[in-house]
């Protein structure tokens, strides 16, 4: 197996990869200093908003089902379903956006910011940092919109597919255990 | 050398050369000051040696990234350097600057002065017009070398070696930004600090490191140009939030602790890539390549570095540690290790590589350049592993007892010595060097079954 078979461009898979890496560290630490709070950090995670993220892995994942309806049609030659599945997919994240948007307001009205408890840093880290993916990754879908070349529309995708599993991998340690 | 215009960097390793000389001769005299204390106290006081030594090494190596970009530049553009006048003027602002930085240092003679006076943060202690001085050098810089590039033909190695160089000149500019909270000083000043070592020098390392193993091993440039871009992206990717690792105890907010901790923690990444690079290189390339010092520099270069920038730099990195390392000597032993294994040996490889074909001669005084090389490196890791142990004990009496600083001092007596033993092996090993690069002796490696292929054809050496 080499970098050069995988589907897509290479270096989008390193960057995967390291994508993946910081985010499974980042939700070990967490889960590390838990350890050392068990009930502090039951009760922060208490006052969180589980709704919303359960709607927003609703969306996220239609949305990661439009960009692999787009690479799809991009292979078939169908441009028009291939642009029309990643405007999809961006308008996807762009919903997930406004809901973590309303979500963030919401703790910071209730006054949880990242210093009021080791819990809340890593909540802010780790969703903030997810979120800019978000952000990110719909540039890179508009991008590979433009020329919407096989190879690189699976590059989109597969980041875009990054983003929803980073996404899945942080709502149970983030929303659910506890 | 192919072009005419290469000679340019001739003349910036001739002055890097001289600089790496004052520069451990320096190191030397303030091991010496470690295991006695008053020594010079008057004369040359130990701020200021240390602001010498660490000023004195970063502009050294600037000059050796210079003149290996006005030496593999024309090359991979396959034309000559846009003007050699501008690189003139580059090399003498420099070291006018250079002059201008030590005279400053030693007698101080504009004490307070906003444009002559020295600025008194660490490392970016020049005097304003020094700064000012390399900052107008650096554009000339990326002015004439842009022009060369855009002309010429372009390559991967290219474009990795101007993108850090941008990075690096651009990066420079927070020397000028000066906030009087002493907090946001810090945050930005490592932007120049940190942002250079751990971010753009390592483009600059991976592409000079790219084109000796283009030129040492050959190698498909294909193949290297995959590597380059895969060293190239970890290298950002970890670097740039790794300036968190600064960011510790400093006034910044806690959060830095974690992204800090995280992202630095992959700085390892790209050194280890870097590392394994070089390797596969030489196992996979076919050529013999008579100029084996060279090789032995560019390999030692990734392995040190992976060491010294990579594992002792992970050794502290994280903030749970860093809590009871900061400052001490670790800080000191890391730093030692990094600068020497990424940057001293890289442009010491180029360096090697370069000087025999800019006099148009055989490489000689081979075994010499790799006794220097075994002189020098034990050397270093012999005072980065005494430095180690000095930090481990320090850590200890003085962090977790709560000794006081100057005590605890006196108890790491045994290990200053060694270090300074180590230190004078460094310096034979750099005067060594030196020598053996410039000076023209006996001693010649016959260029042997010049890069013999496989199928059996002879290539010319270059």
């Amino acid at each position: 197996m080499r970098l050069q078979d995988l589907p897509g461009e290479p270096i989008m898979w390193v960057l995967i990869a390291s994508e993946l890496l910081v985010f499974a560290a980042g939700i070990t630490a967490m889960a590390g200093v838990r350890l050392t709070d068990p009930a502090g950090f039951a009760a922060a995670q208490a006052q969180l908003h589980g709704w919303m993220a359960a709607l927003n892995t609703a969306i996220l994942v239609t949305s990661g089902f439009f960009a692999a309806r787009a690479e799809r049609a991009c292979r078939r030659g169908d441009r028009r379903g291939a642009r029309v599945g990643l405007a999809l997919a961006a308008l996807g994240g762009a919903g997930f956006l406004a809901v973590k948007a309303v979500e963030y307001a919401g703790d910071l009205r209730a006054g949880l910011g990242m210093e009021s408890h080791p819990f809340f840093t890593f909540y802010y880290l780790l969703t903030g940092f997810h979120a800019a993916h978000v952000l990110f990754g719909i540039g890179v879908l508009a991008l590979v919109a433009i020329r919407l070349r096989t190879e690189e529309v699976q590059a989109g995708a597969a980041f875009w597919h990054m983003v929803d599993l980073v996404w899945v991998l942080l709502l149970p340690p983030v929303y659910l255990l506890g | 050398m192919r072009y005419h215009s290469q000679r340019i960097a001739y003349a910036y390793f001739l002055v890097a050369m001289v600089l790496f000389a004052v520069q451990v001769t320096i190191g030397l005299i303030m091991g010496w000051i470690y295991v006695s204390p008053n020594f010079l106290s008057e004369l040359l006081p130990f701020n200021i040696a240390r602001m010498l030594h660490t000023n004195s090494l970063v502009v050294w190596l600037l000059l050796g990234f210079f003149g290996a970009t006005y030496y593999i530049l024309p090359e991979e553009a396959e034309r000559e350097i846009h003007s050699p006048l501008l690189a003139w003027i580059q090399l003498g602002i420099f070291v006018l600057g250079t002059a201008g930085v030590v005279v400053t240092y030693l007698f101080d003679l504009f004490h307070g002065h906003w444009l002559l006076g020295k600025e008194g943060r660490e490392f970016l202690e020049q005097p304003k017009w020094v700064k000012l001085g390399i900052a107008v050098a650096a554009v000339i810089f990326m002015y004439n070398v842009s022009m060369t590039a855009l002309k010429g033909r372009r390559t991967a190695v290219t474009n990795v070696l101007l993108m850090g160089l941008w990075g690096l000149v651009l990066l420079w500019l927070f020397a000028f930004y000066n906030p009087a909270n002493l907090v946001l000083d810090k945050q930005y000043w490592w932007w120049v600090i940190h942002l250079w070592v751990e971010g753009v020098w390592e483009l600059i390392m991976a592409a000079i490191l790219a084109f000796l193993m283009l030129k040492l091993t050959g190698v498909d440039r294909e193949v290297v140009e995959k590597w380059l871009y895969v060293i190239v992206a970890t290298a950002l990717f970890s670097g740039i939030l790794g300036t968190g690792h600064h960011y510790y105890w400093i006034g910044l907010p806690a959060y830095w602790q974690w992204i800090g901790s995280i992202f630095s923690s992959f700085e390892i990444v790209p050194f280890f890539a870097m590392m394994s690079f070089a390797f596969v290189m030489v196992w996979k390339g076919r050529r013999d390549h008579p100029n084996k010092a060279a090789l032995v520099w560019s390999l030692g270069c990734t392995v040190l570095a992976f060491f010294g920038a990579g594992v002792w730099g992970f050794l502290h990195t994280l903030h749970g540690v860093n809590y009871y390392t900061h400052g001490t000597q670790i800080t000191a032993a890391h730093g030692h290790l990094a600068f020497y294994g990424a940057y001293v040996c890289l442009v010491l490889a180029l360096v090697t590589y370069c000087m025999p074909l800019m006099k148009n001669r055989d490489p000689y005084n081979q075994v010499l350049n790799m006794a220097s090389f075994w002189l020098m490196s034990s050397g270093m890791v012999f005072m980065t592993v005494t430095l180690t142990f000095a930090g481990t004990v320090q850590t200890h009496l003085q962090r977790v007892e709560g000794g006081f600083f100057m005590d605890v001092q006196d108890g790491l007596a045994l290990f200053y010595w060694m270090r300074f033993g180590s230190g004078v092996a460094v310096v034979l090993g750099a005067l060594l060097f030196i020598y053996a690069v410039l000076f023209p002796r006996r001693e010649v490696v016959k260029a042997g079954p010049v890069q013999a292929h496989k199928d059996g054809h002879l290539e010319a050496a270059e």
